[in-house]
């Protein structure tokens, strides 16, 4: 009686322990996906680059790929093109952009800034940036916004933001410019730095400006009031910034204004919610979700704004029904010279989500998977 | 910590008296039984308990740590000393859990989960598991309140050879910096009333080391980093006083607890973070009382009473992320009537009414403040005849909350919240052979648990229209029972039960950013699972006086996402794919050995392939972990007294693994116990 019993338990270890055993982890392969025809014949924009975000403390953030040339979006590159990096592209990617012959990738939760290779993603160095948030360039420096400024405890605690100045040669920051609470996006034109204030930090007392910062000296010479919880500026051709607001997610909801930085007023107020745009050309495109605590629910919309015009011209840019599956529209560009434009979806944030190309007249080209919260975009071949 | 060494070893040199019995087979029935084994077939479908010895063999340091070898049941675990530890069992969600200290719930109103990560092993006597309810009908409406139950019954006094006092002191040190020492003392007032109190002080440093490693397809090293997991000390006290008397035909006793800690909590470890500095602090105060008695044989009566003050308060004090310094103040009123019934011998009635208050304080801006009245009142009736043995019961709820529309400073108005339900309950219990213990069992449960203020209410996350969340359980299974005169053998114990659950509108807690406690409310929907639990269980008595148990547990979980029909179309879809963190293998063994004055236990739990979500993708996958811990201990008698060292060493392999994604569980550590009962 007792063996048996005794061959059974040590039957049953064996089983458990053999039912699935643990092996040493592998780096993550690439994975293609054949999305669409190779293009024969493709203009100068040869493809583009798309950060997904990944949830916080998830350290999902990965980089996706998709080549004109032959129609294969691949998901995932960053792990093989750098396989000696310690925890892969790390917490959170909040902005993605190419310049010069690199790929600057903003990791807000790892505190730094990926620096690759535009061409091979090969990993060049990383400019280390508490809490940084979004970045632009110009001459030999970028400019990266940052929520981590320094901390002041008057009479509660609060902590200014500042934008960085850093040397694109050496990866370090050369100077700090303190702003507003909570910067988010910059613009660069007319010889300034336009900076939009959050204040998301400091409920309900949000931020309301855009921050003026002289590019020469770097010296914040002025804040402007623009509207309550200022997120997205953006310059069009004509020199004027278009500037989105969050609100305050109660009465005062997410909306795009037109800013003339040469009079400094507010040219005109959209009353279009906004989560992300692209302007192309004469035209703004603009993907929103909203929460309304009213109605305890996602809005989710989309529109395009013409700026010669000034108005809103169309109310849906898809004609073919498919964006009744977006769930979290969240991130937009537009293919400047083909005019496709790139909607991603963000889902439930947990789990990977879904790009989607469409042609000019609004009609799905293709749709893929991403990562988990697919965001940002850096179109790659000549500069444009 | 050197102090508190040299003062375990005078302790230890200051050796007094005897000790006794250390032959498991000959069982002291305790004074004082408040659930479980003193009337072992009277609830239809048995708990899995641990107690006694085998709780005290397991290398266990807390109660989560014990409820592991339970089968059904998965941990989550963030690691170290003072990391979060919940219950989830058969895959419906830490917050179907009740958990029970000795007969009354443990509330929280905020965010329904209870940490037993907090709760020491160290005055705890017997931990026992019920799936779907404990199937006795004489209990507290809220014992019928939830989709499983954990008891924990703390150690009541009971007294050997007419003696006045016990006193039993306890250290424990070992790795992750530990210093532990506890103190008991228990005393007889009267025959019939006897007094106790327990204290116990933790200290950690928390600090252990953990690697991450990747490797090329070739298995050439990609690469490979070691650091030390910081920010993991706690600094925890924890102090009971209880007074327990015997009335004739009844019983009660009034008991009163506080726990003070302050802990760092490690976060998850991302690239480019290794280190984080939130902290934690937490007080937990509850007194309570339960009072019991048989009238004319016929009657049996019941009250219990609670009242508990928790505060909470969370640091994030890194500034490179949003500065948070939360403090939470919750109360909790509980009292509770049940009378129970014979009718005929072999039929019981009974009916409960409990009434519960909870509120809940926030230092957060535009805090709601909600307070929240609930009613639950239930009727129950067994009834036995022969083998066979039925229980129904139907449990009515009424909740009423009440909470704040703030702005800013202004009060904008009051939000008031109904929601009443029925649910029902039945068991049902079979002895086919009248000379065998073998039963065949059955039950179905539907239950429901309501939001808690946190999913409701919490600043920008809660959300007010939440719906409470449903589960219905269905279960059939066997277990049989075999005692062995002759053979070594003395026992047997096998059960084997199949169980299918449905969760509709289920409200999904997924970590929000750095901070445990901040959780993104979704209500995911539909979960469907398909789940297998066996359990075996031996004794032996060899020659030489050696005794050997044995503890065998496999848990088979298919717990699928059903929420988004639409979402099925790839490899990455969500639809039908298996919940996050649910193994569909788990288990874990268990042998123990005493000889002359040594115990021997080794023990192995092995928790089989997960994913961080329902998209079972390779990116959301995560290892299967094993661990084989082992454990030996001496005890010296001294006179009447008894010294115990006791030496554990666990995760032997040095395995690196992780329970939850980013946070890297300690590899092998160790654990001295020096235990001297006067």
């Amino acid at each position: 009686m007792k063996k048996p019993v005794l061959k059974a338990a040590a039957a049953a270890i064996i089983i458990l322990s053999s039912t699935s055993c643990r092996e040493e982890s592998i780096i993550f392969p690439p994975e293609p996906n054949h999305v669409t025809d190779p293009a024969e014949k493709f203009s100068e924009i040869e493809g583009f680059y798309l950060l997904n975000e990944g949830n916080m403390g998830s350290n999902k953030s990965t980089l996706d790929r998709f080549d004109y040339s032959t129609g294969i979006y691949t998901r995932n590159i960053y792990g093989e093109a750098n396989p000696d990096v310690p925890k892969e592209l790390g917490d959170v990617g909040n902005d993605l952009k190419i310049y010069g012959s690199r790929l600057y990738a903003v990791i807000n939760c790892s505190n730094k800034i990926e620096v690759m290779d535009a061409k091979t993603t090969r990993r060049i160095g990383q400019i280390e940036i508490p809490n940084c948030r979004f970045i632009q360039f110009h001459g030999k420096y970028a400019y990266v916004t940052s929520y981590a400024g320094p901390v002041e405890i008057r009479p509660d605690y609060s902590q200014k933001g500042y934008v960085a100045k850093v040397d694109t040669a050496t990866l370090q920051v050369v100077d700090k410019c303190i702003v507003g609470y909570q910067p988010d996006e910059l613009a660069i034109t007319g010889g300034k730095i336009y900076v939009a204030n959050s204040g998301g930090y400091m409920v309900p007392n949000y931020e309301n400006t855009l921050s003026v910062i002289d590019l020469d000296s770097f010296v914040e010479e002025k804040r402007v009031e623009v509207a309550l919880n200022l997120f997205r500026v953006r310059p069009d051709s004509k020199g004027r910034l278009w500037v989105s607001s969050r609100g305050d997610y109660y009465d005062n909801h997410s909306k795009l204004y037109c800013f003339n930085p040469k009079t400094e007023q507010i040219e005109k107020e959209f009353d279009v919610p906004v989560s992300a745009m692209d302007i192309v050309g004469d035209s703004i495109y603009i993907v929103s979700t909203s929460w309304s605590y009213q109605t305890m629910d996602n809005n989710v919309t989309n529109a395009i704004i013409d700026t010669r015009l000034m108005e809103k011209v169309c109310d849906n840019f898809i004609t073919d029904g498919t964006e009744k599956s977006i769930k979290i529209p969240y991130g937009v560009k537009v293919n400047p010279l083909t005019k496709e434009v790139f909607v991603t979806d963000a889902g439930n944030y947990v789990n990977p989500g879904w790009l989607m190309c469409y042609s000019p007249e609004g009609i799905q080209k293709w749709k893929v998977r991403t990562g988990d919260i697919p965001a940002h975009f850096a179109f790659f071949g000549k500069p444009r | 910590m050197n102090r508190f060494l040299t003062l375990c070893v005078v302790l230890a040199s200051a050796v007094l008296s005897v000790f006794a019995d250390n032959d498991s087979t000959t069982t002291t029935l305790p004074d004082f039984m408040l659930v479980g084994k003193t009337r072992p077939y009277e609830e239809v479908i048995p708990a899995q308990h641990l107690d006694g010895k085998s709780l005290e063999q397991l290398n266990s340091h807390n109660v989560a740590d014990a409820i592991r070898y339970f089968s059904g049941v998965q941990i989550k675990d963030y690691g170290g000393v003072g990391g979060v530890k919940t219950v989830d069992i058969r895959s419906m969600g830490t917050n179907h859990m009740g958990v029970f200290y000795d007969g009354i719930q443990l509330g929280n109103a905020q965010n329904g989960q209870i940490d037993l990560g907090k709760f020491s092993l160290d005055n705890i006597e017997e931990i026992s598991l019920y799936n779907g309810q404990k199937s006795d009908i004489f209990q507290s409406a809220k014992d019928f309140g939830a989709a499983g139950t954990i008891y924990l019954r703390t150690r009541h006094p009971r007294f050997r050879d007419r003696r006045r006092y016990n006193l039993n002191l306890t250290f424990r040190t070992g790795s992750f910096g530990l210093a532990n020492p506890s103190a008991r003392f228990e005393y007889r007032i009267s025959d019939r009333i006897s007094a106790s109190a327990n204290m116990e002080y933790t200290y950690a440093t928390g600090r252990y080391r953990f690697r991450y490693r990747k490797l090329f397809p070739d298995h050439t090293v990609a690469w490979d980093t070691t650091a030390t997991r910081k920010n993991g000390d706690i600094h925890a006290f924890r102090a009971e006083a209880g007074i327990y008397g015997r009335i004739s035909g009844g019983r009660w006793y009034a008991k009163l607890y506080y726990y003070d800690s302050e802990k760092g909590i490690p976060g998850a470890i991302v690239n480019n973070v290794w280190k984080n500095s939130q902290r934690q602090w937490d007080r937990n105060f509850f007194a309570q009382g339960s009072w019991q008695k048989t009238i004319n044989g016929k009657w049996e009566l019941m009250a219990n009473a609670k009242y508990a003050r928790d505060y909470m308060r969370y640091l994030n004090p890194d500034t490179t992320l949003m500065y948070i310094d939360n403090k939470f103040w919750q109360d909790e009123t509980y009292v509770s009537l049940v009378a129970k019934y014979e009718i005929l011998h072999d039929w019981d009635v009974s009916a409960a009414a409990d009434w519960q208050w909870n509120g809940l304080d926030a230092t957060l801006v535009n805090f709601a403040e909600p307070q929240r009245h609930t009613l639950l009142t239930s009727v129950a009736t067994a009834w036995r005849r022969n083998g066979l043995k039925a229980q129904g019961s139907i449990l009515g709820t009424f909740v009423f909350d009440r909470s704040s529309i703030i702005s800013g400073t202004q009060k904008l108005g009051t939000r008031r919240k109904h929601f009443h339900e029925f649910t029902p309950a039945v068991f049902i219990s079979w002895q086919p052979f009248e000379q065998r213990q073998f039963n065949l069992r059955a039950f179905y449960k539907k239950i429901f648990r309501m939001p808690t203020f946190n999913d409701l209410y919490y600043t920008d996350i809660g959300n007010a229209e939440l719906k409470p969340e449903y589960v219905s359980q269905y279960n059939i299974g066997a277990v049989y029972d075999f005692f062995f005169t002759r053979s070594a053998f003395r026992t047997l114990h096998l059960s084997l039960d199949g169980y299918h659950n449905r969760i509709t509108d289920k409200i999904i807690a997924v970590p929000k950013g750095t901070g445990q406690y901040r959780w993104m409310m979704m209500n995911i929907g539909k979960v469907r699972i398909w789940g297998l639990d066996f359990t075996a269980s031996t004794e032996l008595s060899l020659p030489k006086g050696i005794t050997l148990n044995g503890r065998l547990n496999y848990t088979f979980q298919r717990a699928m996402d059903y929420s988004d029909p639409y979402d099925d179309k790839d490899a990455a879809a969500t639809y039908r794919g298996q919940i996050a963190y649910i193994p569909k293998h788990s288990g874990s063994a268990v042998l123990g050995g005493y000889w002359w004055r040594l115990n021997l236990n080794y023990s192995f739990i092995y928790v089989g392939e997960r994913w961080h979500n329902s998209s079972n993708i390779p990116a959301n996958y995560e290892q299967p972990w094993y661990t084989h811990d082992l454990s030996l201990s001496y005890t010296q008698p001294i006179s009447k007294s008894s010294l115990r060292a006791t030496l554990e060493i666990n995760n032997l392999l040095n395995q690196q693994y992780e329970v939850i994604s980013n946070y890297p569980m300690p590899g092998t550590n160790f654990k001295l116990i020096l235990q001297f009962d006067l």
